[in-house]
């Protein structure tokens, strides 16, 4: 195994883990995996040595994603909707505790832009200046769709309809 | 520098949750909350975000990688961790005829579609009595197996359906001996499973009649056919068998 091989593995469980978030059904998800891991190995050379291998790793998975969901225009269920179309009635599941089934509803419900954000940040866990570089936006841009996609998931999860929602400087 | 502030700024309390803020900050965010119940209410259930979103993803760190995002062209294939193990395993179970055939088969002395034949019958005892896992990709996504099969051995393919009491599983994707190739399965409802092994066949792009090997348990009838090889094997009677796979060559040439 050359080192590329040995560098990309290691990556491969969390790229499988966020794949999954953004695409819930397994084989699909872990074609999102396979085409990631086929364009990194293609590209190893352009990896420079010492940055950080899996905020480009990511990178390439997002914009993969991202091309896919833009081709899947066709499918509108897989589509992120408009926040400002959002208004839907959720029963209220305060009684689930960590209401791990309705985050995968919740999910759903949020715009494409925010569920990332709100994964690389919760579930893998990256500093922001790292999920800037990872979708090629500002800082800036990473905090308030973070503070939007946390809030509009806690209304959700609230069960309250979504509200028009209000700007989070 | 002050240890109160007069607004919760929003960054700061994004990054409260993260635990992105120096200890400086992180105090005074947690001072505020501890008198703003409505922060301190918001903050939390983004932390509980968090651990919900840990409880429904992180299973996924610990499934086993599925072969397919193993890198491509594998330098041999007895060289893969998993497939060492499970050719070790079919070694015993077959017995010592095809390790001395694989051995040929490396020293490049067998027939290349007897290796053929003996590569489908490996994979057929090796992934068979899987109770779990036996296929990658299950019949209910028939459409993405296809898809991605016939992606990964470079030309479309066609899955056969056997009829006659066999129903298709799925399939997964193997390494070949020169490149990826596909296995099918099938079961009855006794359990008995049939697999359907097809590799791309470059180099003798041509037609071939059926052919017959057996090994130990194992009857394996394989043909060519335009750019596939395919073999058909099981642990059933000779006629049994190639009836199923004159069916499944019908249906690849209606």
């Amino acid at each position: 195994m050359n080192e590329a091989d040995r560098l990309i593995e290691e990556h491969i469980p969390r790229l499988r883990r966020y794949a999954r978030s953004l695409v819930w059904e397994r084989g699909r998800a872990d074609d999102l995996v396979q085409d990631t891991l086929e364009r990194a190995w293609g590209r190893f050379h352009m990896w420079r040595r010492g940055s950080d291998l899996r905020a480009w790793l990511f990178a390439i998975m997002h914009n993969i994603h991202a091309n896919n969901v833009r081709a899947d225009c066709a499918a509108p269920a897989q589509q992120p909707l408009d926040e400002d179309e959002l208004n839907i009635p959720v029963r209220a599941t305060q009684e689930d505790g960590l209401q791990v089934r309705d985050m995968q509803a919740a999910l759903d419900c949020l715009p494409v832009e925010q569920r990332e954000v709100l994964l690389l940040v919760g579930l893998e866990e990256m500093r922001y200046e790292e999920v800037a570089k990872v979708l090629s936006v500002p800082v800036g841009t990473v905090m308030s769709r973070l503070s939007r996609g946390r809030e509009h998931l806690r209304q959700i999860m609230a069960g309250k309809t979504i509200p028009a929602l209000r700007v989070v400087k | 520098m002050n240890d109160t502030i007069k607004t919760l700024n929003e960054s700061d309390l994004q990054a409260y949750i993260d635990g992105q803020l120096d200890p400086l900050r992180h105090a005074q965010v947690e001072a505020w909350l501890a008198v703003h119940p409505d922060d301190a209410e918001r903050a939390s259930a983004y932390r509980q975000q968090n651990a919900a979103l840990h409880a429904l993803f992180d299973p996924v760190l610990s499934e086993a990688v599925p072969q397919r995002l193993a890198r491509p062209e594998p330098r041999s294939w007895l060289t893969l961790p998993q497939l060492r193990y499970a050719a070790v395993a079919a070694w015993l179970s077959i017995g010592g005829a095809l390790g001395w055939f694989m051995h040929g088969a490396q020293e490049g002395r067998a027939p290349a579609s007897m290796a053929f034949a003996h590569q489908a019958a490996l994979a057929h005892v090796v992934y068979t009595p899987e109770v779990r896992h036996p296929v990658e990709v299950g019949a209910d996504q028939e459409a993405h197996l296809t898809a991605w099969l016939s992606k990964r051995l470079g030309s479309p393919l066609k899955v056969p359906h056997l009829g006659t009491g066999y129903e298709l599983v799925g399939g997964r994707l193997l390494p070949g001996s020169d490149g990826p190739a596909a296995q099918f399965m099938y079961q009855d409802t006794h359990g008995q499973r049939l697999t359907l092994y097809v590799r791309t066949d470059k180099a003798e792009n041509q037609e071939t009649a059926f052919r017959y090997a057996r090994e130990e348990n194992v009857g394996v009838f394989y043909w060519i056919d335009g750019p596939f090889g395919y073999a058909l094997s099981g642990d059933v009677e000779k006629p049994e068998l190639l009836r199923v796979a004159q069916v499944v060559y019908q249906q690849l040439n209606p």
